[in-house]
């Protein structure tokens, strides 16, 4: 059976490339895609420790955080397009209106 | 009526408030009916009051009707009361008919000017301030009508607003009374807080039972300086020639015959307090002789017909001074009533006069009116027998009981009454003199004025000369009906509270050698006047200024005490509040600022993190995070 700290170890990659992403990016769906990351490192921990401790609990919270990061992909997909509308882009650096 | 006593001042305060109101939409036809209506409604309503009063009580009780509770406040006390008693009813008198006449005579005086509605809204809410003041039962209601007066002096003195002086005037008169008042509401305090109570009963009573000395003297001089502000007595007379600006009704009625002499009604009415704070009584007398003197000495020059009345005012009332702080309140007030009726006369002469002229002030410019307005002339020539004191006319009553009171009181030491009695007989003198000068020059030799003036030199209208006659007949019979047997002395009896050892009447030593002094001294003044003025007409002025020109240009610019006033208080208060301004305000409003300013960098400091990079906000996200991960584990 494959130790759980490969899991995590796995995890923990996936989450610093998906903060690294978020960062980084200009781009709004990258970053998204980036947040997904994080996401689902997220997720993979939840499952490894369900997996060892043969529990149910970590399994329910990843379906909560599918659903919630599906929830999220929505509302994020259509302020993107609203932003598209406004500048014709979706460079995140470009949408500065609230700066001082 | 006894028991209605607040609508006789209510009357001509809906008359206020209609002519106010509607007024200038409803035409003069109105204000003149609601002005005439409620001013002798007023009058009416008041006599029959008295006459009641008179029916129900004739030992001259205190009549006391209390309108309502106006505030309790621990143990102090207050109520919007009304009284009745025998020196009210002498005021209400003299205020409702006095005020009922000149109201009238302001019917034919305003008729061509502008704000016609405005002056007898004005004229209306006065009276009923007036009768505010002598009707009510406490110091403080007397204080609300007290306040109400000045207001409408001031509006009065500044109706002709468009004018650069009128209105400097009212502000003149607004700001001296203030110093008064404040001596007044100070006497006021002092009352409720060592004697507990305004009202004038329980204050002479509580008074008279034993109270420190110096809190009487206290109370007497600060009422005194009220006084002082409201009657136009040395150091606050400068207001009063100023107040000239006014309509000459105005003239009339505020500042000849009822508003001034407020002053000399709030001491008669204190007379307990005052008999037993001799020292105050000294004050007053003191300073009531020398303003008389003094104010005479500036009336022998003056060329504008109504400053010289204004300065006999003040003069006069400086005699009604000497009255009352000689301990002979009676006779401080009767020279009031007297005063009020040939004064009253002299200042609506000196408006159909100046309504003749076109509007002409200057007696240079006037002469030779004597057969042109003859029903002035005769009103005026009588008024001025009579305030130069000539038997029998009203004025020589009044002022040789007040003289010769001076000499007799119980209450001064020997020199002082020597010193009042030597100033006011000076004054006196000063009297007849001014007053013919003024008769002399404007009533006898040649017309000195422009051929167009004396093109239209009319008698006015039957409205002005009923009141001057009424005055003029009560100005010459007025003295002796209340002399008579004593009448006013014994009417006001009542109003004395018994003291041991401080008599309200003392008898006059030598009274008749001393009528015969104060007639021979209005008669030398007299003779002056007729051998320079009458003779010799304005030649006379100029020959004073050429024999003693110090003393005439002294007199002729008031002894300059206008300019004092400006250099030693006007000035100083003015740099000081522009040092206030400029530089005390101005540190504080500092400090106060400087606090905007370190919130406001503060915020400059802060904002540098509102990119407005998203960013940079999920940076400073995951960075928090990171220190919140570090510091719990």
């Amino acid at each position: 059976m494959i130790p759980t700290h490969y899991f995590l170890i796995l995890s923990a990659v996936l989450f610093s490339i998906g903060v690294c992403g978020v960062l980084t990016r200009k781009n709004g769906i990258t970053i998204f895609m980036s947040i997904e990351l994080m996401v689902n490192a997220v997720n993979l921990t939840f499952l490894a420790y369900a997996r060892q401790f043969h529990q149910l609990h970590g399994l329910i919270f990843v379906f909560f955080v599918m659903a919630i990061a599906a929830a999220e992909a929505a509302v994020g997909l259509a302020i993107f397009i609203s932003l598209f509308h406004h500048k014709e882009t979706i460079d995140v650096d470009e949408a500065n209106l609230m700066h001082w | 009526m006894l028991t209605k006593l607040w609508l006789i001042p209510l009357l001509p305060f809906i008359g206020f408030v209609l002519n106010g109101l509607f007024g200038k939409r409803l035409g003069k036809a109105f204000v003149t009916g609601v002005a005439l209506v409620s001013t002798f409604g007023a009058a009416v309503v008041g006599t029959m009051a008295a006459f009641q009063y008179h029916a129900q009580y004739p030992e001259g009780e205190r009549y006391v009707q209390t309108v309502f509770n106006w505030f309790t406040s621990g143990s102090i006390h207050a109520d919007v009361a009304f009284q009745l008693d025998p020196l009210s009813i002498v005021m209400l008198m003299v205020v409702t008919w006095i005020g009922a006449l000149i109201h009238l005579y302001s019917v034919g005086y305003m008729a061509h000017e502008d704000g016609y509605w405005r002056y007898f809204a004005y004229l209306n809410l006065f009276l009923s301030e007036m009768l505010v003041l002598i009707l009510g039962a406490n110091y403080l209601v007397m204080f609300v009508g007290w306040e109400g007066v000045g207001l409408c002096s001031y509006l009065l003195i500044g109706f002709y607003y468009k004018t650069d002086y009128a209105p400097a005037a009212g502000k003149k008169a607004f700001v001296v009374n203030r110093i008064g008042d404040f001596g007044f509401l100070i006497a006021v305090f002092l009352m409720f807080a060592y004697l507990g109570t305004a009202d004038f009963g329980l204050v002479s009573h509580r008074a008279a039972a034993g109270v420190d000395a110096w809190l009487l003297t206290a109370i007497c001089l600060l009422l005194f300086l009220g006084a002082c502000g409201k009657s136009a007595q040395i150091p606050l007379y400068v207001w009063l020639p100023d107040a000239m600006a006014g309509p000459t009704p105005v003239s009339a009625l505020i500042h000849a015959a009822t508003m001034v002499t407020a002053g000399v009604y709030m001491i008669a009415r204190s007379n307990a307090l005052y008999r037993l704070a001799p020292d105050a009584m000294m004050v007053v007398a003191i300073v009531g002789s020398v303003t008389a003197l003094f104010a005479a000495t500036i009336g022998i020059r003056q060329w504008d017909i109504k400053k010289v009345l204004a300065y006999s005012t003040v003069s006069q009332l400086g005699f009604m001074f000497i009255g009352v702080g000689v301990g002979a309140f009676t006779a401080g007030v009767f020279h009031l009533v007297t005063h009020a009726f040939f004064k009253a006369c002299l200042f609506l002469g000196s408006g159909s006069v100046i309504h003749a002229m076109s509007g002409e002030q200057d007696i240079r410019k006037m002469g030779g009116l004597r057969s042109k307005i003859p029903i002035t002339y005769w009103t005026f020539l009588i008024a001025t027998i009579a305030i130069a004191g000539f038997p029998p006319f009203a004025g020589f009553f009044s002022k040789d009981e007040i003289l010769g009171s001076a000499l007799s009181s119980p209450y001064l030491p020997a020199g002082v009454r020597y010193l009042v009695w030597g100033l006011g007989s000076v004054a006196a003198l000063c009297t007849a003199y001014y007053m013919f000068r003024l008769v002399f020059l404007t009533f006898f030799g040649d017309f000195r004025g422009t051929h167009e003036q004396e093109h239209h030199l009319h008698e006015s209208p039957a409205t002005m000369t009923i009141p001057l006659i009424v005055l003029a007949t009560l100005s010459t019979i007025g003295g002796f009906a209340l002399a008579w047997h004593h009448t006013l002395a014994k009417w006001l009896e009542p109003i004395y509270p018994k003291i041991e050892g401080r008599e309200s009447e003392f008898a006059i030593a030598n009274e008749v050698p001393l009528m015969i002094v104060a007639t021979i001294i209005a008669a030398i003044g007299t003779w002056l006047a007729y051998v320079r003025f009458y003779k010799r007409g304005l030649a006379a002025d100029e020959s004073f200024a050429q024999s003693s020109p110090a003393i005439a240009r002294g007199m002729e610019n008031k002894w300059y005490v206008d300019e004092l006033y400006e250099a030693i208080i006007v000035r100083p208060l003015e740099k000081i509040s522009l040092f206030f301004w400029k530089f005390i305000d101005a540190i504080i409003d500092g400090l106060a600022a400087m606090l905007g300013y370190i919130v406001q960098g503060f915020g400059d400091l802060m904002r540098f993190f509102q990119t407005g990079n998203v960013r940079n906000y999920a940076l400073m996200l995951f960075l928090g995070v990171i220190v919140f991960m570090w510091v719990i584990s």
